[in-house]
């Protein structure tokens, strides 16, 4: 296994190890992702119906909604011992450090992924095992793409008096055109006759923003987190 | 070894957040073997030069040479003969004592983690509990992991950041018996603190720091209080 590998894989595992220890992360999450849906179900969902065309749109606004208050969170761990300038001192490649973060990170949406998911289509009565494979794959490009600039972003933040305000506003303009195809993708397999064309073009525009996206955040994580 | 030196020298070091100036033109050497007290009151600009030798900060002006080479030439290799012990202790209360140092073992890449860490937990005398979260660790527990994990990977620069704070006289007491073991060693060690008492007779050099200038006393006789006092007031 390569250096850079063998780093992140050590930075996944400690921060798994830490998040079954404490259980705090995922539960925040999860229970603040589940009460967005339901306030979302309460308004929109009239008499059993819900609006037309609004379950993508929710899903994607708990995600990232839910998705802000992990990072957050989890940076905030790495902040009350200073322990991320212990990362930083290790002679890793630093931006090893970034790609195990992000990792864990992922690792921790996918989970809300698999509960958020089956009660968006459970309450506003949209198709998601239509097109299992096309909505996995949006959502796994859609959720890169937000946290690969948001990992970034709480890192830089972590030492910052404002930081959980500062967090959103950096974060929500940058990944507005994630948000757009994330939306219009998975709307496009939501509505009654699926477009999958339509959400594969969302799709392939999703994976070119992962790749600037990250390609960005591994280049500027060193020089952002000494300067 | 890579990356090791034998000095480190720090020329005309500036650093600033803005137009605020922490550091201006701060210029020292120390060699193998040499402990230096970086002495000055709160916002002296103690933390911000130790961030900096620790390769954690960029410097505005000036550079620091780790033996002939600066931090953009020595790379990673160069962090693998530094440690650093910050104001916080660098551990992950959540994880046991076992765990903190077998993960940062593995991750400056050291060889026979295991019992690296075994030898260690047993200098902090925490080898029977050991496998305990530090999180249920005293302050003085914790200190003595925190500094064995700054010492895992056998640096030759080490870097402490108010170390005697919260330590019982007993504890102080030991911390500064290991400080003189690692001196005997030729580990070079740089130290911000308070606590003049407990580092006078401990230091080899001191580097006295107001509004983030170095400021000299005008003589080295007296106790180190009376220096620190005299150099803060000529500042």
């Amino acid at each position: 296994m390569s250096a850079f590998l063998r780093v992140a894989a050590l930075v996944v595992r400690k921060d798994l190890t830490v998040e079954v220890r404490s259980f705090e992360v995922l539960s925040t999450t999860l229970f603040f992702a589940v009460t967005v849906v339901l306030i979302f179900a309460f308004g929109f969902v009239k008499e059993g119906v819900p609006l037309d065309g609004v379950a993508a749109a929710i899903l994607w606004i708990a995600l990232a909604f839910s998705g802000t208050l992990a990072l957050g969170r989890t940076f905030e761990r790495e902040r009350q011992a200073d322990t991320l300038r212990a990362l930083m001192l290790a002679p890793a490649d630093r931006p090893a450090l970034y790609a195990g973060k992000l990792a864990g990170i992922l690792m921790l949406m996918a989970l809300v992924e698999a509960v958020l998911v089956p009660m968006v289509g459970l309450m506003f009565q949209a198709p998601v095992f239509f097109a299992p494979g096309h909505l996995a794959a949006l959502l796994a490009a859609g959720t890169l793409g937000f946290a690969a600039v948001g990992t970034l972003f709480a890192a830089m933040l972590v030492r910052a008096r404002s930081r959980d305000v500062l967090l959103p506003v950096l974060l929500y303009p940058m990944t507005v055109p994630v948000m757009i195809a994330g939306v219009r993708g998975t709307a496009a397999l939501f509505q009654p006759e699926a477009d999958l064309e339509l959400a594969q073009f969302w799709l392939a525009l999703l994976v070119f923003f992962d790749a600037v996206f990250v390609t960005l955040a591994l280049w500027t994580f060193e020089p952002l987190m000494t300067d | 070894m890579s990356g090791d030196f034998d000095h480190v020298s720090v020329v005309q070091l500036g650093r600033h957040y803005g137009r605020r100036r922490a550091l201006t033109d701060i210029s020292f050497t120390a060699r193998a073997g040499a402990i230096v007290g970086l002495l000055g009151s709160n916002g002296a600009g103690k933390s911000t030069l130790l961030s900096i030798l620790g390769t954690l900060l960029v410097a505005s002006t000036g550079h620091v040479k780790y033996g002939g080479v600066t931090v953009t030439e020595g790379g990673p290799g160069l962090r693998s003969r530094i440690g650093m012990l910050g104001h916080d202790l660098f551990l992950y209360p959540e994880l046991t004592a076992r765990e903190n140092l077998v993960f940062f073992g593995r991750l400056y890449g050291l060889d026979g983690v295991e019992g690296r860490v075994a030898t260690a937990l047993d200098h902090a005398g925490l080898a029977a509990r050991g496998d305990d979260p530090v999180s249920s660790y005293s302050r003085g527990m914790r200190q003595r992991v925190a500094l064995e994990r700054a010492l895992l990977h056998g640096p030759r620069l080490l870097l402490l950041d108010e170390p005697f704070t919260g330590l019982d006289q007993a504890s102080a007491a030991a911390l500064v018996g290991r400080l003189r073991h690692e001196q005997a060693r030729g580990v070079i060690t740089i130290l911000a603190t308070h606590d003049l008492d407990v580092v006078d007779g401990l230091l080899s050099e001191v580097v006295f720091l107001h509004g983030g200038r170095r400021a000299t006393a005008a003589t080295t006789a007296g106790t180190l209080r009376d220096r620190y006092r005299e150099a803060m007031q000529s500042a």
